[in-house]
């Protein structure tokens, strides 16, 4: 690996390796709850590595890959990374805690889901390393903010690369986000797991944790979108049809991705339909960044096509590089995201998340938005990123070619299976879809699903598969230089590069969406929950 | 981009029409309830379901690891059934399957909805929320019945 990218490259090692363990462990659950039977299956395991695979892929993953992507983007765009000996302890600080979390999952003392309600209690030292990995990701956003500020002191009033306008407003999410997560942990779970507090209430705990748990999907998809708009037009072979939407884009989740949490909890008690109808109207304001960006990317696709001679409607469609691996991984999970798009919108209208709350739907749906949008664009960003940090040609091209593919298609049978079936009522995250043994209605679609994460399972490892064999592997090669996109119009410096005006505007909106709901549930008569570890 | 807001208008619009109009909102009711004495509690020491002076059918029930009670549920068709949920141990679910009677059990809270069944027949509860090792076994039984006039 060539020198300056180790720290990158090592990061999104430790990312592929948990995505290959995760993967396998999914393939395991969708068997099991298929009622296909395999050695050794049994609850024990089935929610065991339902467990693992959920903050494998959803905080592990994800997280490592943020990372690494976010010291690549500022390497290239900065020409700086401020700190390297802190980003080092941030990120063995993250490997301690992820590494400290997962043991305690397998030897089966935190099977709590990556949710981890109370009263269900974990093992001290899951909780203990959940909370090493979020601090290290915070000492990562803070080495970016500090190289961020580094270059701004050189270049004053240039507008900021794009790239890195993403990445800040993925930090300043995140920062925001987690606050509700330390509280949650920090002042409940932690002491309360060490037997230090007797009690805790699990539904404040639960509006802690979706203060956090909402805003992560927007940590993950940001950077995915910052991809989509700064490497995807160049690969295409065009431009960016427009900077400045997609800075207004980034501000707009900077302002409405945190203080939506509630509609999570449109079937919970103890908090107002009023202060749930106010959740619901931010919500599907930030759905509006979302179809700029469909837009704005589609835009940008058929500039690409006409740049290489397109001439009719659609057939600039064709022209696109189908073949890239990148490409064809970002397209495919561009167009899931339109299915997850709106099976979000529906999630949000409380009369149709009464029909779908807590159902087969909801895995459906984030299997179609993280495990596909976010997964497939940071995948197909893989194939771009490693010969770049690695000076090693990518092996198994085939395979590579046909790997998005395959993922594509496994998802659609597993999650419109899911989607299907939990319309029909089928619970979410059990052993067996014929529940005491006695309910087969549901059995065909969960055979179905099975089927589709065989193909997923399948694609999964065609893609460990490359990785490794182009890191051990791969033919010695000049690394080829990071390009990003043009813009069609000069980048401009504005208003909405003001991150520290538009920070104290979200943070008076997540004032405004959680001070009162939280007080009065505080202030209100309530009885705590002692712990119970029933597995 | 205008076509984008309009979508959206159109969404919230619809929501927010229907919670004015037809008073269509989510369980919002604040209440809170010992967990630790619902064996002593008037209501939740032997859960079932109670016909209210005004006529109005009120079910209590208790979840736990890995029941409902009363089980099985026996309510009356075309008249509006009001469900108050808790839960004596962990979160779970109550969800009558086939319908929109769906809401969480939180341990020291009562979850309220009204809900009217249509059609007469069985149907599945199911506990929706992972509640431990034996969670996919938590069901029970609905019974609507017609009305004998």
């Amino acid at each position: 690996m060539t020198g300056r990218y180790v720290l990158a490259g090592t990061h999104i090692g430790v990312s592929v390796a948990a995505f290959g363990v995760a993967s396998a462990l999914g393939l395991l659950q969708a068997l099991s709850l298929a009622d296909i039977h395999f050695p050794h299956r049994s609850e024990s395991l089935y929610y065991t590595s339902m467990t693992a695979h959920g903050v494998l892929m959803a905080l592990v993953f994800t997280t490592f890959f943020i990372m690494g992507l976010g010291y690549v983007l500022a390497q290239e765009n900065l020409g700086r990374i401020s700190g390297q000996a802190i980003a080092w302890l941030a990120f063995w600080l993250s490997v301690v805690g992820s590494v400290a979390a997962a043991t305690t999952i397998l030897r089966g003392q935190s099977t709590v889901l990556y949710t981890f309600y109370p009263p269900l209690k974990a093992h001290p030292l899951f909780y203990i390393g959940a909370t090493l990995l979020v601090i290290g990701s915070w000492i990562w956003g803070g080495v970016m903010i500090a190289s961020y500020r580094s270059w701004r002191g050189d270049h004053p009033g240039e507008p900021i690369p794009l790239p890195i306008h993403g990445m800040l407003a993925t930090i300043i999410i995140w920062y925001l986000a987690t606050v509700g997560l330390a509280i949650e942990v920090l002042a409940m779970l932690i002491p309360w797991s060490l037997g230090w507090m007797k009690t805790v209430d699990p539904l404040l705990a639960r509006t802690y944790f979706w203060w956090f748990g909402h805003p992560l999907v927007y940590f993950w998809l940001i950077p995915a979108y910052v991809l989509w708009y700064t490497v995807l037009p160049k690969v295409a072979g065009g431009k960016l049809f427009s900077d400045s939407l997609g800075r207004v884009v980034f501000v707009m989740f900077v302002l409405l991705s945190v203080p939506v949490g509630f509609h999570h909890q449109f079937e919970d008690p103890g908090i107002s339909a009023g202060w749930k109808l106010a959740h619901t109207v931010l919500t599907y304001s930030v759905v509006y960044p979302s179809l700029v960006t469909a837009f704005t990317i589609i835009a940008s696709l058929e500039v690409a096509g006409r740049m290489k001679g397109a001439q009719g409607l659609f057939n600039w469609i064709g022209r696109l590089p189908w073949s890239d691996p990148f490409f064809a991984s970002v397209a495919l999970a561009m167009i899931a995201f339109i299915f997850g798009g709106f099976g979000g919108a529906i999630n949000a209208a409380y009369a149709m998340n009464a029909m779908v709350h807590n159902t087969a739907w909801i895995q459906g749906h984030f299997h179609v938005t993280l495990g596909t949008t976010v997964a497939m664009t940071f995948m197909g960003a893989t194939y771009w990123l490693l010969p770049r940090i690695s000076g090693r040609d990518l092996r198994m091209t085939g395979l590579a070619r046909i790997q998005p593919y395959l993922w594509f298609a496994g998802m659609l049978l597993f999650s419109t299976s899911y989607h299907i079936a939990g319309l029909r009522g089928l619970p979410r995250r059990i052993f067996s879809a014929s529940l005491t043994g006695d309910y087969r209605q549901w059995h065909g679609l969960s055979v179905v699903a099975a089927v589709g994460a065989v193909l997923l399972f399948t694609s999964a490892l065609s893609y460990v598969t490359v990785v490794v064999a182009t890191w051990l592997a791969g033919r010695r090669i000049q690394a080829p230089a990071f390009e990003f996109a043009s813009s069609l119009r000069p980048p401009v410096a504005s208003i909405w590069d003001r991150f520290d005006l538009w920070t104290s505007v979200a943070v008076v909106l997540i004032i405004a969406a959680y001070a009162y709901p939280i007080v009065r549930l505080i202030a209100h008569h309530r009885y705590g929950s002692p712990p119970y570890q029933p597995f | 981009m205008w076509a984008a807001v309009g979508l959206l208008v159109i969404f919230v619009g619809t929501i927010v029409l229907t919670a004015a109009n037809d008073a269509v909102h989510p369980p919002s009711h604040i209440e809170t309830v010992d967990p630790a004495a619902l064996a002593d509690s008037p209501e939740y020491g032997n859960p079932a379901v109670a016909v209210r002076p005004d006529g109005s059918v009120v079910v209590s029930v208790v979840t736990q690891m890995y029941s409902f009670s009363p089980d099985p549920i026996v309510v009356p068709a075309n008249r509006p059934v009001t469900f108050r949920i808790t839960s004596s141990d962990v979160m779970h679910g109550f969800e009558v399957v086939g319908t929109n009677a769906n809401a969480m059990a939180i341990p020291g809270y009562v979850s309220q909805f009204t809900v009217t069944f249509k059609r007469s027949g069985e149907y599945i509860v199911g506990c929706n929320e992972y509640c431990g090792i034996l969670h996919h076994n938590m069901v029970g039984k609905l019974i609507v019945r017609e009305e004998s006039r």
